[in-house]
């Protein structure tokens, strides 16, 4: 990805020499040499996850190969009280797995088997690093696959799945992981085996398997993940509809949803979008409108027939300028091609960008898009927005030159000031990339101190030495009180003298 | 004018005693026994937000289900998991607090799939928000959903924000004659097909399936899968769902709910059985004499657990005993949260 590359933390070693050693020892004890990497050229890969602008050289790496390690490896960071942040494909885009300085990072790259494959009870037992794809791929001569699909599941890991609660574009209709993982296997930092969930619809007790899911890798670390696998449709076909203002394209997704349809999949781009992936893909998309939204239907052939027409009926009536339906599969990956395609699209037209991540109430978004519009303008920088437009999921995407001086921290200030308009709106500040580190500091502007110590709390139930990821996703009363001097907290905007809406 | 109230639970919960926190009370003889000073929570209701085109509904604690459904029926939208209300006084509070689905479950989802964001007075009395009234939202941990099915246990939950859909435009209720495990066959068959299969129940040698959303893929579906159709169909469902059906019609008997993977193969226990979700949940009417240990260690053989529903002697334990790593972090959870022990001590299990 090319997401910002501007280093803005320490990159250099920030640990002990003698402590390294101790470290180390004690991991080599637990798992086979070649499992624990501590030299710099080693350690290197792993400073950064797909949010490149937040490094951290770890103090070492640790690569366990089966759970009985990762329970010795818990015990030995326990013992020498060292912090440990677990890793997946490290295709995050919240710095969720950016290193501790003095602390290790737990990948879990050799837990990459499919242990089980069950067309009967449609459902998959894999170990966390299996990328999220070849799950589906393993499922499909069943005629099964793996719903959510985020953008990156060609690389992307089960157990990342389960650390950020990902979704995708079909998750309005199929639902997020949280709604399609059954079980999970967990060790805990005191090196306990946890089962969550199990091979039923439920559990008894509290439903800790919902709160585990997207919980960020702070309260156990993951060694088996039991999903669901739902019969793959017959048949998708999409939608193209342009519309001249964005306005009547949000409205155009209201009509649709107020009509009883749940489309497989509802995106919209803006403009600026469109004319970013158009000279790209060339999927064929309209670059005068103001709106494009692609709107897919699937299921049975006769079921896809009857939502596609009253599909477009509601688009017609809801003022669409231009529609078209595609006829092949050729036709509807085209369609979906500039959409897919716009972060790569966005580092073609920009050295860099910034993906954002809000979710809004979907009426909401003329407001928030006139909002953008107008930061654009105070920050001197360029933003495409693309949407989920079902779930009220958007990605704006600040284009800048990190080697401009000042545009990284310009563009960051765009990234917080945009997510306080979310929150102000009644939306949140992440909707599926996690908080990590790069949104810490907005948590302090959604959660009121009593709510950040309520999910300390939670956190402490699980790891009461706050040893797992203890930086990310929920920041100290003493960091918000920092953001503070420069922020004011909820309720109270940045800056009054802009329009809000 | 809601303020009183919040203030006098906050009131309430400063006072330090055990609350046992009610809405409609339908759900009175669900879980462990109850205990403490009853906390009513029905004069705290009323629907606070509403939007048909965003999917969500955003209500007070003690708004009434049958209000809830009015609203909803009014834009053609419902609550697809479905909730067993047990009497009209049934109150949103108390649903997401025992945490019940009906028949949709295996197919749309449970409770807690469906809880987008909630309110909670905490043991000192604050409000707490978490989670919102938008679809996705990953920001800190997901407390609202853990919430559901919590029985009251962590806090007193004051508003809850519920994902909607649209009701099926088109629905068929279908049976089909045939044994136990004929019909877990067919159900798992038909669960690894495209088909617009939204609930299931079978009983006495009868399959009932129902077959609901789009009207073509309604119509394929039916030709495809034959059976009789069942008239009255929507009256079936929700008589299954509130336990009206005959089958339940024995309240002498201990009811027991076995939680189970759908393939599970039939269970070798005296008393009559009904399964729904496909195959997932089955009920059991215990002949008397069943011990509570013959159906947990059938339960667990089958890879799942089992909950003394309704009826029956508590003592045995109303809820699957839990392994003690996961009953650590229970505890663990109920220190941090409610280290007083005020809400609703021991209705989920005795000890916690």
């Amino acid at each position: 990805m090319n997401a910002p590359v501007v280093p803005h933390v320490p990159v250099t070693p920030s640990f002990a020499p003698a402590r390294q050693r101790e470290v180390v020892d004690a991991l080599r004890r637990v798992v086979p040499a070649p499992c624990v990497l501590f030299d710099e050229e080693d350690t290197r890969p792993y400073e950064c996850d797909g949010l490149a602008a937040y490094r951290q050289l770890p103090m070492a790496v640790v690569l366990p190969e089966n759970e009985a390690q990762v329970v010795a490896i818990m015990r030995a960071c326990l013992a020498l009280q060292v912090q440990i942040v677990p890793r997946g494909a490290g295709t995050g885009l919240s710095g969720g797995a950016m290193p501790i300085a003095d602390g290790v990072v737990l990948s879990t790259a050799k837990f990459n088997r499919i242990v089980r494959m069950d067309q009967a009870s449609r459902t998959a037992v894999v170990q966390p690093g299996v990328r999220n794809l070849a799950i589906s791929e393993a499922a499909a001569p069943h005629g099964l696959y793996y719903a959510p699909d985020p953008s990156s599941q060609i690389a992307c890991t089960i157990g990342g799945n389960v650390a950020e609660n990902s979704g995708g574009v079909h998750c309005l209709k199929y639902g997020l992981t949280v709604h399609n993982v059954l079980r999970v296997r967990m060790v805990t930092i005191e090196g306990e085996i946890v089962e969550l969930g199990g091979g039923a619809l439920d559990a008894p007790g509290l439903d800790l398997l919902a709160v585990f899911i997207g919980s960020e890798g702070m309260l156990g670390v993951v060694t088996e993940v039991t999903v669901k696998l739902v019969p793959k449709p017959q048949q998708a076909r999409v939608i193209m509809a342009s519309f001249d203002d964005v306005v009547k394209g949000g409205n155009a997704v209201a009509n649709v949803i107020a009509a009883g349809i749940i489309p497989a999949g509802l995106e919209m781009m803006d403009k600026t979008s469109s004319r970013m992936v158009e000279p790209f893909v060339k999927a064929g998309y309209d670059v005068d409108a103001e709106a494009i939204l692609l709107c897919e239907s699937d299921g049975t052939a006769e079921e896809v027939e009857e939502e596609i027409g009253r599909m477009t009926e509601v688009l017609n009536a809801s003022g669409a300028i231009a529609i078209a339906c595609s006829q092949s599969e050729a036709e509807r990956l085209r369609f979906w091609s500039g959409r897919k395609n716009a972060f790569p699209a966005a580092g073609r037209i920009s050295p860099d960008y910034y993906c954002m991540d809000g979710t809004i109430p979907r009426k909401r978004l003329a407001d928030v898009l006139l909002g953008i519009a107008e930061m654009e303008r105070k920050y001197r920088l360029r933003c495409a927005n693309v949407f989920h437009a079902g779930d009220g999921n958007l990605h704006p995407l600040i284009l800048f030159d990190a080697n401009l001086a000042d545009e990284f921290h310009r563009a960051e200030l765009f990234g917080a000031e945009i997510l306080e308009l979310c929150v102000a709106v009644g939306g949140t500040i992440t909707g599926e990339h996690g908080v990590g580190i790069e949104k810490i500091n907005s948590m302090c502007v959604q959660f009121s101190p009593v709510e950040r110590e309520a999910f300390f709390k939670l956190k402490r139930a699980f790891d009461p030495a706050f040893l797992l990821n203890p930086d990310k996703a929920i920041p100290t009363l003493h960091r918000c009180a920092e953001y503070g001097r420069m922020h004011v907290q909820r309720g109270q905007l940045r800056h009054p003298d802009l329009p809000r809406f | 004018m809601h303020t009183p109230l919040i203030e006098s639970f906050r009131e309430r919960i400063a006072q330090g005693r055990p609350l046992q926190i009610r809405g409609g009370g339908t759900k009175d003889w669900y879980g462990q026994a109850l205990t403490g000073e009853v906390l009513d929570t029905r004069g705290h209701d009323g629907i606070i937000d509403y939007e048909p085109t965003e999917l969500v509904i955003t209500a007070r604690c003690g708004t009434t289900l049958a209000e809830i459904d009015a609203a909803l029926d009014a834009h053609d939208q419902m609550l697809a998991f479905e909730p067993p209300s047990f009497g009209g006084a049934a109150t949103v509070g108390g649903m997401v607090a025992a945490g019940l689905s009906g028949p949709g479950r295996a197919a749309a989802g449970a409770v807690r799939d469906f809880v987008l964001g909630a309110v909670v007075m905490d043991a000192q009395g604050e409000q707490l928000h978490f989670g919102g009234q938008v679809m996705k939202n990953v920001a800190g941990y997901d407390i609202s959903r853990l919430l559901a099915g919590s029985l009251g246990t962590l806090g007193l939950i004051l508003e809850v924000s519920l994902k909607v859909l649209p009701r099926p435009v088109a629905s068929s209720t279908r049976v089909f004659d045939i044994d136990q495990a004929g019909a877990l066959r067919l159900l798992n068959q038909w669960g690894g097909q495209p088909l617009p299969l939204t609930a299931s129940a079978w009983t006495n040698n009868v399959l009932t399936i129902r077959l609901s959303g789009a009207r073509a893929a309604v119509d394929a579906a039916v030709t495809r899968l034959g059976g009789s159709e069942l008239a009255n169909g929507a009256d079936f469902w929700r008589d299954l769902r509130e336990q009206q059906h005959a089958f339940f019609a024995q309240p002498e008997q201990a009811l027991w709910r076995l939680s189970l993977p759908s393939v599970a193969a039939p269970l070798d226990l005296p008393g009559a059985q009904l399964i729904e979700w496909g195959g997932a949940q089955r009920w059991l009417r215990a002949e008397p004499g069943l011990d509570a240990a013959a159906i947990r260690a059938a339960a667990s053989a089958a890879g799942g657990h089992a909950s003394l529903h309704r009826g029956g002697d508590k003592q045995v334990g109303v809820f699957h005993p839990l392994s003690p790593a996961v009953m650590g972090i229970h505890r663990r959870l109920k220190q941090q949260f409610d280290p007083q022990a005020i809400f609703n001590p021991g209705r989920m299990f005795p000890d916690l």
